[in-house]
């Protein structure tokens, strides 16, 4: 457990510094240079006139099935790691068991690229 | 440890300061940014008990992956956030209750939570230290727990379906590339020689 911590000890250095430099530029700016605050500086510029509505509009539905689709093969990579590492002790079973799971998947697979889910048109 | 023990108060106080942040935050992309936020401290919470795969899969699948998801459906959703909260007055009430009853039960949850003695006996997870974290799970997960694993692809097949079903549509009048077609295609079908006398034209 000690071990295992300390291994990880490199990363927080890492995070310790990437907040100390954030930090340093975003304070580093605020005291040196000079500051004119103005409402005009903040607000929303478009081409020369008033924004016309928000910047949070409606997109294709798309885009979130792209994103469902990426989520369902992250998850089935996430399943693969812990198999690979111990296919040694679970022997033929397992690996079947790994086989099975694979298959359902490319059953949904097969059904998207089928329906055609993969294309953008 | 004395260190780790320093650690832990550090990040389970940024993971509780986050989900805070999420639920009283104005803007709801904000709301989401705090919430990658606050899986991240739950990775580094999950490190210091030893779980690194989880750990690992948290910050994978759920700042990767997740976490844009929520941005779109926040994006998507287009509320006006300001008018939603007119009519908060009216459901303070009956959110209060709901609320309560939640508090109540976790509070007897946690007061009278006690282990079975025989389920000692029968845990099949490996004693932490031994084995190497990820090795341990996976030395379980596809054998000892088969049917909850197949299940879990049944279910990742079920979504993968659904969201298929829900939001994929056929638009009218896109132009495809069909390279079956291109290639079927002869030059004798489509091609003609005309031979044109000087003077006549085609």
């Amino acid at each position: 457990m000690e071990e295992l911590l300390s291994d990880y000890f490199p990363i927080l250095v890492f995070l310790g510094i990437a907040i100390a430099v954030s930090a340093l530029m975003i304070v580093g700016s605020m005291l040196v240079a000079r500051q004119h605050p103005d409402s005009e500086k903040l607000s929303a510029y478009e081409c020369g006139f008033e924004a016309f509505d928000d910047a949070r509009s409606r997109f294709d539905v798309r885009f979130y099935l792209v994103t469902l689709l990426f989520i369902i093969f992250d998850l089935e990579v996430a399943f693969l790691f812990p198999w690979a590492v111990a296919l040694g002790d679970i022997g033929l079973f397992g690996f079947w068991s790994m086989v099975i799971f694979l298959g359902i998947l490319t059953i949904g697979f097969v059904y998207e690229w089928r329906k055609g889910a993969l294309e953008w048109e | 440890m004395a260190f780790a023990g320093f650690m832990f108060y550090i990040f389970a106080a940024i993971t509780v300061a986050c989900a805070v942040m999420v639920v009283t935050s104005r803007n709801p992309v904000h709301s989401v940014l705090y919430l990658i936020l606050a899986f991240f401290n739950a990775a580094g919470l999950f490190v210091l008990i030893g779980a690194e795969f989880l750990a690992m899969i948290l910050v994978v699948v759920y700042v990767g992956a997740v976490a844009v998801l929520f941005l779109f459906v926040v994006m998507m959703l287009d509320v006006n956030f300001v008018e939603l909260r007119k009519g908060v007055r009216n459901y303070v009430y009956i959110g209060a209750v709901i609320g309560g009853i939640l508090f109540v039960e976790l509070a007897m949850v946690a007061t009278s939570w006690s282990l079975g003695p025989e389920l000692a006996s029968i845990s099949l997870g490996p004693v932490v230290g031994e084995v190497h974290n990820t090795r341990s799970i996976g030395q379980v997960i596809y054998t000892d727990y088969i049917y909850l694993f197949q299940g879990a692809g049944m279910i990742l097949l079920v979504a993968m379906v659904g969201a298929i079903v829900l939001t994929h549509r056929q638009r009218a009048g896109v132009k495809k590339q069909v390279i079956r077609d291109q290639v079927a295609r002869s030059s004798k079908d489509e091609v003609t020689l005309v031979k044109v006398q000087p003077g006549d034209g085609a």
